[in-house]
């Protein structure tokens, strides 16, 4: 499994490396090395951090629906990017923009924390980072409505919508290092997510107390997700499918997901955004169908194929 | 060795338990009994170092079951076994299998716990605390959910376990199976300890908190194995 996986993500990648709005093949090197390559990169390590964060939070809040969305991280990363956005601060420093993102993770993440307490459970963590979430979307509503000209509208609209058309170098530079950290923070939880299969009593009793699991959980997708969002927007549905799709082959201990998720976030990022970019290409449209678009509409069939095995 | 000694000790405010002197001893079988709400419980999370502002325990050296224990994922038998082995880190065969043998779960070793019955995974989730080998296992109801044949024989493996050197606390709401199996029943009654001898002479304090006549039963009732 792991093995198709890592060979299914190296081919998908080096397909991103031959396709771009230039066509297929090797065009110019400069093409190569300055847009498809930190471009696949990108979305290999989005997707991962993605993937690997819903099993995490999926496994920490014995939730099935639990995704990096679910606690407001997203949202809060989304709100950063569009007040930087809006205060025209990206307009003279570009990576503001996803400096702005990082910040709104990393606030989200403080705040989840404020609101749930000092000793956090499943429950108080779902229900502060539902209440964060919907914070975040109001205000980020309240930014749409009060957007200065038709144009920012649909600048902003479009960018929560996700995607990594044009992202540098920089923007990996940018996004890797977090991303990566997260991703270190989250394998290590493994253990801890068994425990709290038993109940939070038994994983306190086995050594593992809940929430210092919690706690890694976040910080981790923090960093993960938030420094994912900040670069390539809002990208919903990979955290929530991705442990579901592995489950029936990999079984449902927490801990054996989790290097699987992360794997299968990046190919299915990957081969999202391959889709997006052969789609003008292929078919009649003028641009890029938005990245988040394609992950649903590639997610959701195989998420309601599963739901009919689910036992009851 | 493992006590408990608390003046009181207070859950969401509201004390539960006062006056608590207690201490097992290895080797014995002690029965926790009273009636609903006596603090069995709680005093049992208590010595498992589970309740705020009393000391923690190590994990290799008390096993703890909680009440209704089950499991929020499809783990196989083997996956919960093992989870047993987590405070010592390791995945040792040895303590999983003789765990496992002990509880009769050979069979069931790759059976996912979301589709075993509810013995078979009160089987599973007391195998998972016999693995980790414990010198203290502290059991909430681990006969609640068994049939007469199947209580006796999980009594039968506790007390073995507890004559094999470990102290073995359980509550135990079924006094017959106290005074089959422990060494000492431990009556809590409104948050007190009311009696704390050998099973037939703490029984009509135990009857006494349930507020039920103690005497002989002329009627045929189950009996023990006769092995046991």
């Amino acid at each position: 499994m792991i093995r198709g996986l890592v060979a299914a993500g190296l081919g998908l990648g080096a397909l991103g490396l031959l396709l771009g709005a230039a066509g297929f093949g090797v065009p110019d090197s400069a093409i190569v090395w300055q847009l498809r390559l930190p471009r696949t990169l990108l979305a290999g390590l989005v997707g991962a951090g993605l993937g690997l964060s819903g099993a995490v939070l999926q496994g920490g809040l014995r939730n099935r629906l639990a995704d990096p969305g679910l606690l407001g991280i997203g949202g809060g990363a989304a709100l950063g990017a569009v007040v930087a956005f809006y205060w025209g601060l990206s307009a003279r420093f570009a990576p503001a923009l996803p400096l702005g993102g990082l910040a709104g993770a990393g606030v989200a993440c403080l705040a989840l924390f404020g609101l749930a307490g000092r000793a956090p459970s499943a429950p108080s963590l779902i229900l502060a980072g539902v209440a964060l979430s919907a914070l975040a979307s109001a205000l980020l509503a309240l930014a749409l409505a009060l957007a200065p000209n038709p144009f920012a509208l649909a600048e902003i609209t479009f960018w929560l919508m996700g995607g990594l058309q044009d992202r540098s170098l920089g923007h990996l530079a940018l996004a890797a290092p977090p991303i990566l950290v997260g991703m270190a923070v989250l394998l290590r939880l493994g253990p801890g997510l068994d425990a709290l299969a038993l109940g939070e009593d038994v994983a306190r009793s086995l050594g593992r107390p809940v929430g210092r699991t919690l706690l890694w959980a976040a910080i981790g997708s923090a960093l993960a997700v938030g420094a994912g969002t900040a670069v390539a927007g809002s990208i919903g549905f990979v955290g929530l499918v991705v442990p579901h799709l592995l489950r029936p082959v990999l079984g449902e201990r927490p801990a054996r997901l989790l290097p699987a998720a992360a794997l299968a976030g990046a190919v299915l990022l990957l081969g999202a955004d391959l889709l997006a970019r052969a789609a003008p290409l292929l078919l009649p449209l003028s641009q890029e169908p938005p990245l988040g678009v394609l992950t649903a509409l590639l997610g959701a069939p195989f998420l309601v194929r599963i739901a009919r095995q689910v036992a009851p | 060795m493992i006590g408990l000694n608390a003046p009181t000790i207070r859950l969401h405010g509201r004390a539960v338990l006062h006056d608590i002197r207690f201490t097992a001893l290895p080797g014995q079988m002690v029965a926790l009994c009273g009636p609903n709400g006596a603090g069995k419980s709680t005093l049992l999370r208590g010595l498992a170092g589970l309740l705020p502002g009393l000391p923690g325990r190590d994990p290799k050296q008390v096993a703890y079951l909680p009440q209704g224990a089950g499991c929020a994922w499809g783990l196989t038998v083997a996956d919960v076994v093992a989870l047993g082995r987590l405070p010592h880190g390791d995945r040792a065969t040895g303590p999983i299998d003789r765990a496992m043998a002990l509880c009769g779960l050979e069979a069931l070793r790759h059976t996912r716990v979301d589709r075993m019955s509810g013995g078979e995974v009160r089987r599973a989730m007391l195998a998972r605390t016999l693995a980790t080998e414990a010198a203290t296992l502290l059991l909430d109801e681990p006969t609640a959910d068994l049939d007469p044949a199947a209580a006796h024989a999980m009594m039968a493996l506790l007390r073995a376990q507890a004559h094999a050197g470990a102290a073995v606390i359980v509550v135990l709401h079924a006094l017959d199976l106290a005074r089959d199996y422990a060494d000492r029943m431990v009556v809590l009654n409104g948050g007190r300890i009311v009696a704390d001898a050998a099973p037939a002479s703490a029984l009509p304090a135990a009857a006494a908190a349930f507020g039920l006549p103690v005497g002989l039963d002329p009627q045929p009732r189950l009996l023990p194995p006769a092995a046991a």
